[in-house]
């Protein structure tokens, strides 16, 4: 084994290591085991750094490519196998890096936790497998990792289960999950079936040979139910619904699972299947996106919990990567998961650091009934607060599309390929472009809510917000190498035009190649025209939206409440409050009448198949029991057999009188049965 | 009437005779007399046969002899049962001695 592989084995089960030594040995040394996992993590981190820098010296070739066949039955072999291009390296570092802060950050917000050794190892769990995920060079293995991250997604959104809204999260998260994924194994299957393999560069190579030719809606339909995966793992439109429960996790987990790891996921996964997702499966990738972008805005403008407007911005920002890599904007997608893990990482961290203040005060005064996390309880905190204030407005800036910062570049480049898609198909597609700049309004409008709710105006609690203290460094560091990871010059260097970005990652990431139909120079000509338009109006719709939210919560200029009433004559406000009434709508229209049919099948079971058949029966059973009892005893037992017995007592008795014990009749007997003997015998 | 048919007859005689002792007698010896006569009826036949019956060898004859031994014999152990019956039960009535009758 040469070196790339063994750093590569490194990179996946290093995180292993963690979870096996927390779960098992951490729990005996206490607090400091957390030492085991920030140096294993620190370990992939340096490795996926190492990948990093490969990416650059070698032109053209994949970093790593190797694979092992895993079990073959027949003709039907699996490998498993690790295939490290540019992209991976990429995904490898943020995966690592945020993971590697979530790790420091959490050995100070899980302080004193009963189960802290667990929760390290859980971490350790999650990261591989998500790196199993970014590594794999099959869809098999992608899968076995896609459902591994399942698995530890649920024990860390349910982490802290003595809360029964965190274990439902949990389930919740768990079974929507599932759905997708029923999919994506559908989907996988079809794959197989087309083409004989699972791997992804095999695939995409065939399809590219036009082995798929004439199979075109076949091909869509697999690149669809794939895509379903990706709907569940990445809080898609209209699986969308576990991802704010998912709240009642620890605040880092959220920043894990939201940021880098499982939501990311999803992306990822389609990034990587990019190459042979036909045109029509795309256009259908697009719309889910659009939709998922815009409600979820929409729902986040309304919500008073700090870390459900940033989960809603989550799923919109999702939407946004999910519907750029539908329009073709395969670079622009990639881009976008990657500047969004970062500055949503620093967002999350940054809200946890707020939670984590404000429970802390709140504790100091004995107050356990206010509710740490709703931004009505705080204001104000910016005096408090200072690093957590300047390391999180960094991050909404970046959030909001704001020049100089990391998300304006990514989105600009989204919603140009959003303009391009519109230029290239007109009549309903217009929709999409809509939808993007629509959701960046509304992106700009609730981040600079949530900012001016948590850490202007007058506090809302002043008792409280006395006690409100910085927190130490373990909680602060990473949210300034996060902020700082939020500039727009890190991800254009070695060029240091903020508004072009043009750069390494430009450099590392092509802008894709499909082989299933879609013309990707005509995409990307699309998109460069595009540029400029978009790049004004997004600059524009950011402003407005920045512009609009300081009015009414920093300047106070428009009153809120009457505001949301004014919403409220069309329906618009409670629209958006109760998330689009959508887990509402999955009640009736799915749980109850799901209840329903169970109670009906319950019913025809039990009352009528049970009661009446089973029972039934066992009832015939019953009277056929008696009658033949009844006949076997009185019948054949009491006439039959005893019938028998008398009948050989009765001969037993009357044959006796024969055996006289005179020898002379025995000897009669013998002669007159001679005589008889011979008679017959004469006759014949 | 030097052929089979008379001697068959005066064995069947003898046979019948023979057994009409043995049916009617419950003096033992008389028994024991009757059985000899169904013996000798026996003898007689082999003999005759012997003679009749185109074979030319001496079987039949040997036969003979063989019955007239265990006649003699049977004859020893039956007097001796009698004999012991009499100083039993003072009788040689066989139907005198019933005692294992159940």
């Amino acid at each position: 084994m040469n070196p790339p592989i063994i750093f590569a084995l490194s990179i996946l089960f290093l995180p292993l290591v963690s979870f096996i030594f927390q779960i098992f040995i951490g729990w005996r040394i206490g607090r400091s085991a957390h030492w085991v996992s920030l140096i294993c993590l620190g370990g992939v981190l340096a490795l996926s750094l190492s990948f990093f820098a490969n990416a650059f010296l070698i032109e053209g070739y994949p970093i790593l490519e190797e694979s092992v066949t895993w079990f073959s039955t027949g003709e039907f072999t699996i490998a498993m196998g690790f295939n490290i291009d540019r992209v991976a390296a990429i995904m490898l570092v943020v995966v690592s890096l945020i993971s590697f802060l979530v790790h420091v950050y959490s050995t100070e917000y899980l302080k004193g936790d009963p189960r802290y050794n667990r929760y390290f190892g859980y971490l350790g769990l999650f990261t591989f497998s998500m790196n199993g995920i970014v590594l794999a060079d099959n869809l098999v293995m992608m899968y076995v990792f896609w459902e591994l991250v399942g698995l530890s997604s649920y024990l860390l959104i349910g982490f802290w289960f003595e809360k029964p809204s965190a274990a439902d999260a949990g389930k919740k998260a768990f079974l929507t999950n599932r759905v997708g994924d029923i999919g994506m194994f559908i989907g996988i299957m079809i794959l197989f079936f087309l083409f004989g393999t699972v791997n992804i560069e095999d695939i995409a190579y065939e399809v590219s040979l036009g082995m798929a030719d004439g199979y075109m809606s076949l091909l869509t339909a697999a690149g669809i139910l794939v895509f379903m995966g990706a709907v569940g793992k990445s809080a898609q439109f209209p699986l969308h619904i576990w991802l704010p429960d998912a709240m009642e996790g620890p605040t880092p987990v959220s920043a894990l699972i939201h940021a880098a790891t499982m939501v990311a996921a999803g992306v990822y996964m389609v990034v990587r299947i990019f190459a042979f997702l036909t045109p029509t499966a795309l256009q259908f990738i697009a719309v889910v996106g659009a939709v998922t972008a815009l409600m979820a805005a929409i729902i986040a403008i309304t919500q008073n919990d700090i870390k459900r407007v940033l989960a809603y911005s989550t799923v919109s920002q999702l939407g946004y990567m999910i519907m750029a890599l539908g329009v073709g904007a395969y670079q622009a997608g990639f881009f976008h998961l990657t500047t969004h893990a970062m500055f949503k990482a620093c967002l999350f961290l940054a809200s946890g650091s707020v939670i984590h203040a404000m429970h802390h005060a709140l504790h100091h005064k004995g107050d356990h009934d206010t509710d740490p996390q709703d931004m009505r309880n705080m204001g104000g905190l910016k005096s408090k607060l200072p690093v957590t204030y300047w390391t999180m407005l960094i991050a909404t800036l970046a959030l909001s599309g704001v020049p100089l910062f990391s998300g304006f570049l990514s989105k600009d480049a989204i919603l140009a390929g959003t303009l391009a898609y519109y230029h290239a198909h007109h009549g309903w597609t217009i929709f999409l472009p809509i939808a993007g700049f629509g959701a960046a309004v509304i992106t700009a409008f609730y981040m600079f809510r949530l900012i001016f709710m948590t850490f202007h105006g007058e506090p809302a609690k002043p008792d409280v917000h006395a006690h409100v203290h910085e927190n130490p460094l373990p909680m602060t560091a990473p949210l300034v190498v996060l902020a700082f990871l939020s500039i727009a010059i890190v991800f254009t260097l070695p060029g240091l035009n903020p508004i072009v970005n043009h750069g390494w990652f430009t450099h590392l990431v092509t802008t894709g190649e499909n082989y299933a139909g879609l013309v990707m120079e005509e995409t990307v000509e699309g998109i460069h025209h595009a540029h400029n338009a978009a790049m004004t109006i997004s600059l524009i719709v950011a402003t407005l939206g920045i512009l609009f939210a300081t009015f009414v919560y920093y300047l106070k200029k428009v009153d809120a409440g009457k505001l949301a009433k004014m919403m409220n004559r069309v329906g618009l406000y409670n629209l958006s409050f109760n998330k689009f009434y959508i887990d509402e709508i999955y009640e009736a229209v799915l749980y109850k009448p799901f209840f329903w049919w169970c109670n009906v099948f319950s019913k025809i079971d039990w009352d009528y198949y049970d009661q009446k058949f089973i029972d039934g029966w066992g009832w015939v059973t019953m009277k056929i029991s008696e009658a033949s009892g009844y006949s076997d005893y009185n019948w054949l037992d009491q006439k039959v057999v005893d019938g028998f017995g008398k009948l050989t007592q009765y001969f037993s008795k009357e044959l006796k009188q024969t055996q006289s014990g005179v020898i002379q009749n025995y000897v009669m007997g013998g002669v007159f049965g001679l005589l008889i003997i011979l008679i017959i015998f004469q006759s014949i | 009437m030097d052929n089979l048919t008379s001697y068959l007859v005066i064995s069947g005689i003898l046979f019948s005779l023979g057994i009409f002792g043995v049916m009617t007698r419950r003096n033992g010896v008389a028994i024991l007399m009757g059985i000899e006569l169904i013996l000798n009826s026996a003898s007689l036949n082999f003999v005759a046969f012997n003679r009749f019956g185109g074979m030319h060898r001496l079987d039949g004859h040997v036969f003979s002899i063989f019955i007239i031994v265990l006649a003699a014999a049977e004859a020893a152990v039956a007097l001796a049962i009698i004999i012991n019956l009499f100083k039993n039960l003072e009788t040689v009535n066989v139907d005198q001695a019933d005692s294992m009758k159940g």
